[in-house]
């Protein structure tokens, strides 16, 4: 079985490995670092900074990411099992959090700043916006997706909403609530990397700006590698999780 | 056991009463099955009796009582199998004695014994997918056991098994009625299942259903799958087949 899986995977890190050497040769060859530096340019870059990188400004992205990810979980699974609980506030709630998406989330988040200033609620706001949505939606359907017979059996049994809720709402819903997290994770990050862009002082988002300003091609790339290398762990982590604790996924 | 008094049930989409003035029982012990066209409305039948749907008029007795002030009198199991997939075979077991309180050690017991009962104690800590259909079904059948109602209400449990299986399944289910002593209603469509099961079939003769015709199935129990060949049997399975077959044609 595993020997199987990483099989599968091999033709995707073969045509990675060719796209990096691809890019390696193409920059060697335009040699202008400062527009595309080369893959080991980045690499050497991040070792030369990872003082910085790692003690200031991924500790300082991580912070809001997690803040931003953790309100989004929250706020998000709430606005479903309300959604869920009551027909009027699906109609209520539903259209509103369909145009919180429509919101170009680049374009306000200057007025966060000057909102909420340099501090980091302004970030964890431009985090929220973008990550919680799908997580609405995606936990929203998981207690649509709730088996009607199964529902009726339980009151056959003399079940409690309560208990429909805990026992069958919940576990149909959990698979569902794993793939919004496996969605959620990259978009927080992305959203407070973008909110350090805007303003900040520390973050690699930030980071990755100074370095704009500076014409330091590596520079700019080191972050943000570090930056999606991270959201693969953390999904990475999630997948483990979700492995613990889901194990009948797609047999419903 | 179990009394209609004129039941009338009209489905809220629907401009007629599917269910009109309804009269009919069932005896302490009975196996009766129930049997008609698809879309006959025997489905609604049991969706009242366990009060999933509200009846219009008229009432349901169970013991001379109404079904309203009781609970817990009806097993139900589905024609799906409808396990959980993230409870084990004994976690599913225990869903209906969790919703009635039961002490958790009691339901471990309990669940341990009728697993044992239906020769699956080996897959206790299994989960549904390991189990074939025939297995599945034999769980679903003991989750019903064990919500100790008197009155068992099946709908199509078999239809989607194997012929095999099927018939295994049959046998082994009038071995467990005559254990637990239960008065059963059996929903099919299958003729030679109805006859090979119950003592009396309930016929549903029309849609709306205004009553039900009572045929009773001359053959003694223990019942052996050559009874089915008697003359008078296949008689009687090819009267039956013809009247539901001129109700389709309708």
């Amino acid at each position: 079985m595993k020997k199987k899986s990483w099989k599968k995977k091999l033709p995707a890190w073969i045509f990675l490995l060719l796209l990096v050497l691809l890019w390696q040769l193409a920059a060697v060859r335009m040699n202008a670092a400062y527009i595309l530096p080369t893959p080991m340019q980045i690499l050497e870059k991040i070792w030369e900074l990872r003082v910085p990188l790692f003690t200031e400004h991924l500790p300082a992205t991580m912070n809001i990411t997690l803040i931003g990810l953790g309100i989004s979980l929250v706020l998000g699974v709430l606005l479903a099992i309300l959604m869920d609980a009551s027909e009027i506030l699906e109609e209520a709630l539903y259209p509103i959090v369909v145009v919180t998406q429509t919101i170009p989330t680049m374009a306000i988040a200057p007025l966060f700043v000057v909102w909420f200033g340099y501090g980091i609620w302004g970030k964890v706001l431009v985090t929220i916006l973008i990550t919680f949505f799908p997580i609405t939606i995606t936990v929203f359907d998981g207690f649509k997706s709730v088996k009607r017979e199964m529902v009726e059996l339980m009151v056959t049994y003399g079940a409690s909403q309560k208990d429909i809720f805990l026992k069958l709402k919940i576990p149909t819903a959990l698979p569902y609530f794993f793939s919004a997290v496996k969605m959620a994770v990259p978009l927080s990050i992305i959203g407070a990397a973008i909110g350090e862009w805007l303003g900040a002082q520390s973050g690699l988002g930030y980071f990755s700006r100074r370095m704009m300003t500076q014409l330091d091609g590596a520079g700019v790339f080191a972050p943000v590698v570090l930056l999606s290398v991270t959201a693969m762990v953390l999904v990475g982590v999630v997948v483990l999780l979700e492995k613990v604790f889901v194990r009948w996924r797609g047999e419903l | 056991m179990l009394q209609f008094n004129h039941v009338t049930f009209q489905y809220e989409e629907e401009d007629f009463n599917i269910i009109d003035d309804l009269s009919f029982q069932v005896d302490q012990g009975d196996f009766i099955s129930i049997i008609g066209i698809s879309g006959c409305g025997k489905s609604t039948i049991f969706r009242l009796i366990n009060k999933l749907l509200p009846m219009k008029s008229g009432e349901i007795l169970i013991n001379q009582e109404k079904i309203e002030n009781l609970s817990g009198f009806a097993g139900y199991m589905p024609q799906k199998d409808l396990l959980f997939p993230w409870r084990t075979i004994e976690k599913n077991l225990c869903l209906p004695m969790e919703m009635m309180k039961v002490p958790k050690k009691e339901q471990r017991e309990r669940a341990e014994k009728i697993l044992e009962d239906v020769g699956l104690l080996d897959y206790k800590d299994k989960y549904p997918k390991d189990l074939s259909g025939g297995m599945r079904q034999r769980i679903s059948f003991a989750r019903t056991l064990l919500t100790n109602a008197e009155l068992m209400l099946l709908d199509e449990p078999f239809s989607a098994l194997d012929a095999l299986t099927r018939i295994s399944m049959q046998e082994w289910l009038l071995s467990q009625w005559k254990k637990y002593n239960k008065t059963i209603l059996f929903i099919t469509h299958d003729v030679e299942e109805a006859i090979f099961l119950s003592n009396k079939i309930y016929l549903v003769p029309e849609t709306p259903i205004h009553r039900l015709e009572v045929v009773e199935v001359p053959m003694e129990y223990p019942r052996k799958r050559e009874f089915l060949k008697r003359p008078e049997i296949n008689e009687m399975k090819e009267t039956l087949v013809e009247r539901l077959r001129k109700q389709q044609s309708m």
